[in-house]
């Protein structure tokens, strides 16, 4: 049976592992491989890097970081962050990423999402949307979300499903950081609307929530950040209280 | 006496996206292995390793290059052969994502999308539903998850050693004599797929 993910994820700034609440205020949790290496030993299905203020700042991606991070991860590894051109996908998948992840450089240019997925298959291309409540609605934000981009949310998720996108990973701004939960309604919404698989992200603080994405999202994958780094949350007891409430997942692993 | 040769595995590389992730995981087992676009190199190797991914189209790089020819005299030579994801696929008849490609033929039947009651693709961790034993699942545990990401699917068929469920039970494992393949990725399945990886070496 398929199962559904728990996917761990780093936030990356200057080479280390933060975290922030809505964006903001970072705190420091570690070297990214070693937060990598302890996230699959515990059990996590995938690791996503993100470089947070690679677009912000112009910097492209660490590469050493992640070619560090890559070495010894036998789980799949998305990088994302700084990818405006093709060339810039080729340069974090030589450095051992299986997936990147674009937000930014697809809603400037939706062709990149096909040009990366031709040479590299649409399994290996994330479309990142950072939604938030916007009058009765969702709009996707971008650069970190800092940039309003005046698209609704579900309708950018389809687009870039018809542009050859592999997964859609959708971020609540108005839950990231917040441990309230996440936005199992916007989850819904994107998840029903296209076939690609839809990876829950934003609002993790319990594993009520994850249950919840799961079974009223309908989210095929939920991902989290800060729970994990500061031990708030054991992989293991999740996927436990998970398979208690009769969600599928991998585990014992 | 001379020391044993390891043997030599041929990662076949005909343009179909990032094998970085197949070479590291035969890097860390302390396998001997080369990348090549080559089909003389192919032909020197002691062993074949076809990966793949994206649209059975992009198995049209095999047919103009002439690796075709090279990866099928090894693998008549008796050479262990192992496909991953489309090279497993390859292994059939064809594919109705790319029906005018044909397939090595060494299995029949041909690989379809997925049925409609279930998304596509097929992304994420599914467990094995072993039916023979086998070579590569040697000390594989029989309910074992391992990571998928594809949207057509092989059929069943007497070589299939193990099968996953999504919609209907498709070839997760063939085995024929020296001719391997998996649907899924064992690069990327964690401890299960580098013991499956580790038996093929050893194979």
């Amino acid at each position: 049976m398929l199962t559904k993910r728990i996917i761990a994820c780093l936030d990356v700034d200057d080479g280390r592992v933060v975290k922030g609440v809505q964006f903001h205020n970072l705190r420091d949790a570690g070297d990214p491989a070693d937060c990598a290496a302890a996230h699959a030993r515990d059990g996590a299905d995938e690791i996503v890097l993100l470089d947070i203020t690679a677009t912000s700042d112009k910097r492209h991606t660490m590469l050493d970081v992640v070619s560090r991070t890559a070495r010894g991860l036998f789980i799949p590894f998305t990088v994302g962050g700084g990818i405006r051109e093709l060339s810039d996908a080729e340069a974090v998948f030589e450095a051992g990423a299986d997936k990147i992840a674009i937000n930014s450089a697809a809603v400037k240019d939706p062709t990149l999402i096909g040009r990366i997925a031709a040479r590299f298959g649409s399994q290996a291309v994330v479309v990142a949307i950072d939604a938030r409540r916007v009058n009765g609605g969702f709009e996707a934000f971008v650069a970190g979300g800092r940039i309003p981009t005046g698209r609704d949310a579900l309708q950018w998720a389809r687009e870039a499903a018809d542009c050859g996108a592999g997964e859609i990973l959708l971020t609540s701004m108005d839950r990231d950081g917040t441990q309230a939960g996440f936005d199992c309604e916007l989850v819904q919404i994107v998840a029903d609307a296209v076939s690609i698989p839809v990876i829950a992200s934003g609002g993790a603080g319990s594993a009520q929530d994850f249950i919840d994405v799961f079974h009223n999202g309908r989210a095929d994958a939920a991902l989290a950040a800060s729970i994990f780094h500061f031990g708030i949350e054991n992989i293991g007891q999740l996927k436990r209280e998970l398979q208690a409430a009769n969600v599928p997942v991998r585990w014992p692993c | 006496m001379p020391p044993t040769t390891a043997p030599t595995i041929a990662i076949v590389d005909y343009g179909a996206g990032n094998l970085n992730s197949v070479k590291k995981a035969f890097d860390y087992l302390g396998a001997k292995v080369v990348v090549t676009t080559q089909p003389e190199a192919v032909a020197a190797a002691d062993k074949i390793v076809l990966p793949g991914v994206g649209h059975f189209s992009a198995l049209g790089g095999l047919d103009n290059t002439g690796l075709r020819d090279a990866v099928l005299q090894g693998a008549r030579a008796g050479k262990p052969f192992l496909g991953i994801c489309l090279g497993m696929q390859w292994l059939f008849e064809g594919s109705d994502e790319a029906p005018e490609f044909t397939g090595a033929g060494i299995f029949g039947g041909r690989c379809r999308p997925f049925p409609s009651s279930v998304k596509s693709p097929h992304v994420g961790w599914n467990s094995l539903v072993v039916r023979a034993s086998s070579r590569l699942l040697r000390n594989v545990a029989p309910d074992s998850f391992v990571y998928y990401t594809h949207s057509f699917q092989a059929p069943v068929v007497a070589a299939t050693t193990a099968a996953s469920e999504y919609g209907a039970q498709f070839s997760a494992v063939v085995e024929q004599g020296n001719i391997f393949g998996v649907q899924f990725h064992p690069e990327k399945s964690w401890t299960v797929g580098l013991l499956i990886l580790k038996n093929f070496c050893e194979v």
